[in-house]
C-alpha cells in the first residue's frame, strides 16, 4: 500500500493580474514526518508556493494536495491539516497572545475550553506564558515570532509550514526555536522549513527543495545534495605563525594572515594527510572551522548555475 | 467542518467583534450618544418646540425620534464593519481567518453579527437617551425589532464590501461622508417626503434609507410615508443583494487574496 504524501505538489503555476510569472509549473512531493527546507533567493517564488498552499493566492494552474486533500476541490478540508507560520506578522497587535491563540482554535472550530488548555501549553512551552495577558504590541520581535508558532499549532496540524520563523530572531531564542520545531517534528507533524539560514536547514532538515525563478532547480535528500559538494575550504588557525607558506599536493593553501591560512582541498583529500603534511613542516594547527557553510556554498553554485542556464535560455 | 464546529467559529468572530466594541467604547458607543443627545436638545427642544406637528398630534421630537435611531444604526452598523475588516485587512490578521477552514458564510455572517450587535446597543442607547425627552410608544414590536435588524444587516453588508474593495484608511471614509449623511439626511428623517413637491418626492423613492426610516417610524408610531409590503421588499431585496455580494467578493477573494 503505497504512502499517501503529507505534500503532493502538481505542476503549480502563478501568474500575478500585473504579468509576473512566481510559479512555472512547479511539481514537488513530501514524505509524512518529514523536516523539508525550501529554499531559494528573494523571489524566487517560495512565498507564492506557500500562499498557494494556505489558500492565500489563488493558484492559476495545477494543484496541491494535503495528505491527498486538495486545495482547490476541498480547500476547508485541505486548510485543517496546516498550520502557517507566516514570514510577516499577522495578528492583532492589539489582543493578548492568550486571545490571539484561543481565536485562531476558534476558526477552526476548536471549543473554547480545548483552545485554553492549548494555548497554556503552547504558550507555555514558548517561553511566552508570563506576556500572554499583555497586548501583544508589547511583544519583542523574538516574542512576536515564537507567538506565531503557538498560534499556528492551536489547531494540532498535521502540516506546519514555517516561512523564515527565526528571520531576525538572536541565536539563542532561534536555537529554542529549532528544539521546539524539531520536537514537534518528532512527535510526527510534517514539517516544511523556508529559511536564508542555511545552517538552520542543514542541521533541522532531511530532505530539500531548492527554487529558483518559479522553478524546483534541486529536489534531493540533505545528504545526497550535501555529497555534491566536491570542494571545501577550511580556515585554520595556527599555533604559531608560519614562517613560509607550506605546499601541500593536492592542497591549495592561502594565507589570511600570519597565523591563519586557508586551504582549499577537494572532498577525496582526508583531513589526515593534510594534518600529517603540515605536522611534519613545523605547524601546529590550534583550531579548524568551514570558511562557508557546506549548504550555502552549494545554494549559491546552483543558484547560479541556474541563472545562467535562464540567461541562455532566454538568449 | 461541521455544523458544530462552524457554530463555534461564527461565535469566535462574533465573541471577538463584541470585545473590541467594548474595548473601544469610546470611539463605538459614546460619539453616538453624544450626538444625538445634541439632535435631542437642538431639534427637539429648541428648535422642534416652534415647528408644526408634520402628522397632527405626533410632536416633532416623537416624530423625529425612529429616524435618529436609524440614523444611529445605519452609521454603526456601516461604520463597525467596514473599519474593524478594513483593519484586519490593513494589519494582515485577516489572513489567519483567510487561511483557516472556515467556510465564507462564516466569516461574513460572524462580522455582520458583530456590526449589528454595535447598531443594536447603539440604538437601545438612543432610544434611553430619547426618554429623557420624550415618551416612547410602540405601536408594532415586530414591526420595529425586523426593521432595525434589517437595516442594520444591509449597512453591514454595505460596510462590508466598503472594507474589501478598500485599499486605504480614506477609502472607508469616504463612503459614510458623501453617500450614506446625505442619503440619510434626505431620508425622512426631519421631515416627511409627503411634504415635498414633485420632483423632490419621487426622487425621494429612490433612497432606501426612506423604506427603513418609514418602516422604523410606522413601529413606534403607527405612521408612514410608505406601505409597509414595500418597505420589507426594498429591505430584503438590499439584503439578498449585498449578501450575495459579500459572499461572491469572499469565494473569489476579491481584494483580499492575490
Amino acid at each position: 500500500m503505497s504512502i499517501v504524501p503529507a505534500l503532493d505538489v502538481v505542476e503549480l503555476k502563478k501568474t500575478y493580474a500585473n504579468g509576473v510569472e512566481a510559479l512555472k509549473g512547479v511539481s514537488l512531493s513530501v514524505q509524512p514526518g518529514d523536516f523539508f527546507a525550501l529554499l531559494g533567493p528573494n523571489g524566487a517564488g517560495k512565498s507564492t508556493l506557500i500562499g498557494i498552499l494556505s489558500s492565500l493566492v489563488n493558484a492559476s494552474e495545477g494543484d496541491a494536495r494535503i495528505f491527498g486533500v486538495s486545495i482547490r476541490t476541498q480547500r476547508s478540508a485541505a486548510m485543517r491539516l496546516i498550520g502557517l507560520v507566516p514570514q510577516e506578522l499577522n495578528f492583532n497587535m492589539f489582543e493578548k497572545p492568550f486571545d490571539i491563540c484561543v481565536n485562531s482554535a476558534g476558526f477552526y472550530g476548536i471549543p473554547r475550553p480545548i483552545a485554553a488548555e492549548r494555548a497554556e501549553k503552547y504558550l507555555k512551552q514558548l517561553v511566552l506564558w508570563d506576556k500572554a495577558f499583555q497586548p501583544a504590541r508589547a511583544m519583542s520581535g523574538g516574542m512576536k515570532r515564537r507567538l506565531m508558532i503557538a498560534r499556528a499549532m492551536m489547531s494540532e496540524p498535521k502540516l506546519l509550514i514555517l516561512d523564515e520563523p527565526t528571520a531576525g530572531v538572536d541565536i539563542e531564542i532561534r536555537r529554542s526555536m529549532w528544539k521546539f520545531i524539531s520536537g514537534i517534528n518528532a512527535a510526527g507533524t510534517t514539517v516544511i522549513l523556508t529559511t536564508h539560514y542555511l545552517e538552520e536547514a542543514e542541521q533541522l532538515c532531511r530532505n530539500i527543495a531548492i527554487i529558483d525563478k518559479g522553478r524546483i532547480i534541486e529536489n534531493t535528500t540533505m545528504k545526497l545534495l550535501l555529497s555534491k559538494l566536491d570542494v571545501e575550504t577550511f580556515v585554520l588557525d595556527l599555533a604559531r605563525p608560519a614562517e613560509t607558506l607550506p605546499v601541500i599536493a593536492d592542497v591549495k593553501l592561502t594565507r589570511v594572515d600570519d597565523v591563519t591560512l586557508e586551504a582549499e582541498m577537494s572532498r577525496e583529500h582526508d583531513l589526515n594527510s593534510l594534518f600529517a603534511n603540515l605536522s611534519a613542516q613545523g605547524i601546529t594547527v590550534r583550531s579548524m572551522r568551514n570558511k562557508a557553510n557546506r549548504l550555502e556554498e552549494l545554494f549559491v553554485r546552483l543558484v547560479e548555475t541556474g541563472s545562467t542556464r535562464s540567461d541562455k535560455e532566454a538568449a | 467542518m461541521s455544523t458544530n464546529a462552524n457554530l463555534i467559529a461564527l461565535g469566535t468572530i462574533t465573541r471577538r467583534e463584541v470585545v473590541r466594541i467594548l474595548r473601544i467604547w469610546m470611539q463605538t458607543l459614546l460619539p453616538s450618544a453624544i450626538t444625538m443627545t445634541l439632535y435631542f436638545v437642538i431639534f427637539g427642544r429648541m428648535v422642534g418646540s416652534r415647528i408644526a406637528d408634520i402628522v397632527p398630534g405626533i410632536g416633532y421630537i416623537d416624530y423625529i425620534v425612529p429616524g435618529l435611531i436609524m440614523m444611529a444604526v445605519i452609521t454603526n452598523s456601516y461604520g463597525n464593519i467596514s473599519s474593524s475588516f478594513f483593519g484586519a485587512k490593513f494589519g494582515r490578521h485577516v489572513e489567519e481567518m483567510l487561511a483557516s477552514p472556515m467556510p465564507s458564510w462564516v466569516i461574513l455572517t460572524g462580522y455582520v453579527s458583530g456590526a449589528v450587535l454595535r447598531g443594536l446597543l447603539v440604538a437601545a442607547i438612543v432610544l434611553i437617551i430619547s426618554l429623557f425627552f420624550t415618551r416612547i410608544h410602540l405601536y408594532h414590536p415586530w414591526i420595529t425589532l425586523s426593521t432595525i435588524l434589517l437595516t442594520a444587516i444591509v449597512f453591514s453588508l454595505a460596510g462590508f464590501a466598503n472594507a474589501v474593495y478598500a485599499k486605504k484608511f480614506d477609502d472607508i471614509a469616504l463612503v459614510p461622508t458623501f453617500v450614506l449623511a446625505p442619503l440619510t439626511y434626505l431620508g425622512g428623517v426631519f421631515y416627511s417626503v409627503n411634504q415635498l413637491g414633485s420632483p423632490w418626492r419621487e426622487i425621494s423613492h429612490a433612497n432606501p434609507i426612506l423604506y427603513m426610516v418609514s418602516a422604523f417610524r410606522y413601529g413606534l408610531l403607527g405612521i408612514s410615508d410608505i406601505p409597509m409590503g414595500v418597505a420589507y421588499a426594498v429591505m430584503i431585496g438590499f439584503a439578498l443583494v449585498l449578501g450575495a455580494l459579500g459572499m461572491f467578493l469572499l469565494e473569489r477573494g476579491i481584494g483580499l487574496r492575490s
